[in-house]
């Protein structure tokens, strides 16, 4: 049996924060007040695009005091499979949105004796709200942020406003970068690492601090992975019996869900691993684009990750 | 549901006893005919009405007598409640899921007035009647951990999510099936069930491990489990295992439809909002064999699973000592044919 | 059987880089180090060892490995308050490694917790005696040094016997009264822990 953990929610406000960020306000329909989330936590946003069901993870970057309202920030990707193109230029103040509870893959680690935020981009939101409860209860923390320009980076002058010694920003368009390395090297014993923005970001900052001979458990990762478009396939749902075509800009797994199969999934960015799904047949490729299965069990190729990953070939059966 | 408290005693004289509504809502936990330990899990949600699973938190009969017996054992070792200091955030959560549950299941027994963070809460069944602050251990009794604990049945575990795994890290255990929250504070998912036999061999636990990891907010879990206890004793702890052990010798072919009972834990697993930790409530229902044998097709039953259960699993559980007086007890109920599917009564 | 609460000691593995790296070892311990490497590795010249000998001889063996930094300790103790100051000033580069016996290796990775560094990112490896600590879970007093189960506390008196449950926590064993049931029967003790 499935249940329905969704709510509806109005957009209460648009505001345009970067020069292709806009950051949307949510309230209950209901009137009733949102769920209390913990920092780091993201909402999955469903929407209607073109008669087409997407369904979209955003970090909550609201205050996590404030029960009455979430807020998201939405970056305007040119040439994406959708989404963020249709929550730029068709939601307006007044719509109606169906979003998910809040589900927490990037939460601070309790036991961490000071904590280092590294943001690209708009990977920023996710801290918002971290830094505001580690202020409240005393906690020790620095943000790096990194923006192309300043007109491209959101919320980097109300940061610098509110934590003034603890925030600070590069700005590529004015021939600045944070060099990581130096930035990693003396760290106290006790810090933890948590890196939100892009794949090429995130990995040369591991891979720094790997070779520095940080622990494995000090790293923390967001990635807002959007599911690559690609060729058109079809694929057979072995459990339920139906035949499914992904489109070119489509997911395997919002495919799925359009073929009123459900399914599990919590990032829908290929990390978390709960939309793991076994294989059965395939006489073809599996092009892996998730971050989460070991190298052994792609070769294996009976597994795959529906969020992200996609198939050329001319068979593919899943179990679901 | 119109609920009559009963007043009894859990040690001593033993005068807990089920009334035939308690027998009839008992969660019997074997939906077939054997025995073999699995995660089964479901979704908790809200079940047929004259239930143990009609409210998502579930007072009984047995409500305030519980309640005593635990404040007599926190009296006697208060480390039965513990919780490590990064758990403030998540015993808060608590606090406000189990009053929440409580007040909207019963509203007669229960209420919590907010205004903001100041709160009014009435449990009228223990007389209690406080104002306090959310967020604020000044204005409460005791940490809200301990404060909502000793007003709702059943042992909890509150456990922290971090490195991939889950970490015991807060709890009240004051009716457990042999387990010390003393000594497992602090440990991790695969630690702190080290002694369960067979169930590491099988997978179970990873799997568990990943199942519960993925509990999301709005969407509990549960699961049954199981043991046998001698005695309707709550406080059946390992730190007092020397002075109750001994009762195990006590049954005979005469007394055991009295004195053996059925344990059956509801286990349930809530994503905490604020603080990203999960709260697994333990509740345990005792049912003698006697008034098991008064629902023919749950003795019926009884009898073929004790049958199969692996001896390990029957020795973990603590009742291999009386398991073959448990199955002559049951075996004048089996009728040989084939009993009706899932674990209700009829 | 493996014991599942127990700590994993995967054994010392020299090949993963830091800025730095400090061993603490103890007795036999040593030896986890000293069959790993020669004195030309070149993450000695990175390395710290605090070396707490009680009663075993590879002083002189650790000296020739002439690492950036020597320290031998007349007590476990006096190592591990010396490993805490250490620590206070260190950073994330640095790589922790710890030897010995398993109660040696739980009062380490319990010191290391204080500074924020998580059990799993210590590597350990277990050396010497397997004798136990146990906590008897009725009295709550610890048993040091335990070889043989079952055994009687010699606080509470109860006659326990050594469950293969560890609590990291409070770096013991778990020790449950064996006659509980029976109060009149004393199993015979068996060595198994030398």
């Amino acid at each position: 049996m499935t249940v329905h953990t969704e709510m509806s929610v109005t957009v209460t406000d648009i505001e345009l924060v970067a020069d292709a960020i806009k950051q949307f306000t949510l309230e209950r329909v209901d009137g009733q007040p949102m769920p209390a989330f913990a920092p780091g936590a993201h909402i999955v946003v469903s929407m209607m695009d073109a008669g087409r069901l997407r369904r979209n993870p955003y970090s909550l970057m609201s205050s996590p005091r404030d029960p009455w309202n979430f807020r998201i920030s939405v970056l305007r990707v040119e040439r994406s499979r959708g989404g963020s193109v249709f929550m730029h230029d068709v939601i307006a103040v007044g719509d109606t949105l169906t979003i998910s509870q809040p589900v927490n893959l990037f939460p601070v680690d309790i036991l961490a004796r000071r904590n280092l935020f590294i943001a690209g981009g708009v990977g920023i939101t996710p801290f918002i709200p971290m830094m505001e409860v580690l202020n409240e209860k005393g906690g020790v923390f620095e943000l790096y942020y990194s923006i192309r320009s300043r007109s491209h980076g959101a919320f980097w002058s109300e940061m610098s406003a509110l934590y003034p010694n603890r925030v600070k920003i590069a700005v590529g368009a004015e021939g600045y970068r944070f060099d990581y390395h130096e930035l990693l090297i003396n760290q106290p014993l006790g810090t933890h690492l948590y890196v939100c923005g892009p794949k090429l970001m995130l990995e040369h900052i591991f891979n720094i601090a790997r070779d520095l001979g940080w622990a494995q458990e000090n790293l923390h990762f967001e990635l807002f992975l959007a599911p690559p478009s690609g060729s058109p396939f079809t694929a057979k749902l072995a459990s339920s019996g139906k035949e499914i075509v992904v489109a070119e800009h489509q997911s395997l797994l919002e495919s799925v869900e359009e073929a009123g199969v459900d399914a599990p999934f919590l990032c829908r960015a290929g990390a978390c691993g709960q939309c793991e799904t076994r294989v059965l047949a395939s006489d073809g490729e599996i092009i892996h684009n998730d971050i989460f299965l070991t190298d052994e069990e792609r070769k294996s190729g009976t597994k795959i990750m529906p969020c992200v990953s996609r198939f050329v070939g001319v068979g593919l059966t899943i179990e679901l | 549901m119109d609920l009559k408290f009963t007043t009894e005693t859990y040690r001593d004289d033993f005068s807990f006893r089920n009334s035939p509504e308690a027998i009839r809502r008992y969660p019997f936990p074997f939906h077939a005919d054997s025995y073999m330990y699995a995660i089964n899990m479901e979704d908790h949600v809200a079940g047929k009405p004259g239930t143990a699973y009609e409210h998502p938190i579930d007072v009984d009969e047995h409500y305030i007598s519980e309640m005593a017996d635990r404040a007599l054992v926190l009296k006697e070792d208060p480390l039965r409640c513990q919780a490590l200091s990064h758990m403030m955030t998540a015993q808060w959560d608590t606090l406000e899921l189990l009053m929440i549950h409580q007040s909207i299941a019963y509203p007669d027994l229960f209420t919590l007035e907010r205004d903001k963070d100041k709160c009014h809460w009435i449990n009228r069944p223990l007389g209690i009647d406080d104002k306090f602050i959310f967020g604020d251990r000044s204005t409460l009794p005791y940490e809200p951990m301990e404060y909502i604990m000793r007003q709702s049945q059943g042992d909890f575990c509150i456990v922290d999510q971090r490195d991939n795994s889950l970490w015991m890290d807060a709890g009240m255990v004051t009716c457990q099936a042999d387990w010390s929250l003393d000594f497992d504070i602090g440990m991790s998912f695969m630690e702190w069930h080290a002694p369960v036999p067979m169930a590491h061999e099988l997978g179970i636990f990873d799997r568990a491990l990943k199942f519960l990891m993925n509990v999301q907010q709005g969407r509990p879990a549960r699961r049954l489990n199981w043991t046998m206890t001698v005695n309707p004793r709550l406080d059946t702890s390992p730190e007092n295992y020397h002075k109750w052990g001994s009762e195990k010798t006590t049954v005979t072919k005469e007394n055991i439809g009295a004195k053996l009972h059925l344990r059956c834990e509801l286990q349930s697993f809530w994503r905490l909002p604020r603080s990203n930790a999960l709260l697994f409530p333990i509740r345990q229902y005792l049912i003698s064999l006697n008034d098991i044998a008064t629902i023919p097709k749950w003795a019926c039953r009884m009898h073929r699973v004790l049958k199969t259960i692996p001896d390990p699993l029957a020795e973990y559980k603590g009742f291999s000592r009386n398991r073959q007086l448990a199955i002559d007890f049951f075996a004048p109920f089996d009728n040989g044919q084939e009993t009706t599917k899932g674990a209700d009564p009829e | 059987m493996a014991i599942k609460s127990r700590p994993i000691y995967n054994g010392f593995d020299l090949e993963m880089p830091a800025q730095r790296h400090i061993f603490v070892l103890e007795g036999e311990g040593a030896l986890a180090l000293l069959e790993k490497v020669n004195p030309s590795h070149p993450m000695l010249g990175q390395s710290e060892i605090l070396y707490s000998p009680v009663g075993s001889s590879h002083e002189q063996a650790i000296v020739k490995l002439n690492a950036a930094n020597f320290f031998t300790a007349p007590s476990s103790e006096i190592l591990l308050n010396r490993f805490a100051a250490i620590l206070s000033t260190a950073t994330m580069s640095t790589r922790l490694y710890a030897a010995g016996t398993e109660g040696f290796i739980g009062a380490a990775v319990n010191v290391a917790a204080r500074y924020g560094v998580k059990s799993a990112s210590i590597v350990k490896e277990h050396r010497g005696s397997l004798r136990r600590r146990v906590q008897c879970v009725h009295c709550k007093g610890f048993n040091s040094d335990i070889t043989a189960s079952p055994f009687h506390c010699e606080h509470c008196k109860l006659y326990l016997f050594v469950r293969d449950h560890f609590s990291t926590r409070l770096n013991a064993f778990q020790g449950v009264c064996v006659n509980a049931e029976e109060p009149h029967l004393f199993p015979e003790p068996v060595e198994l822990y030398q």
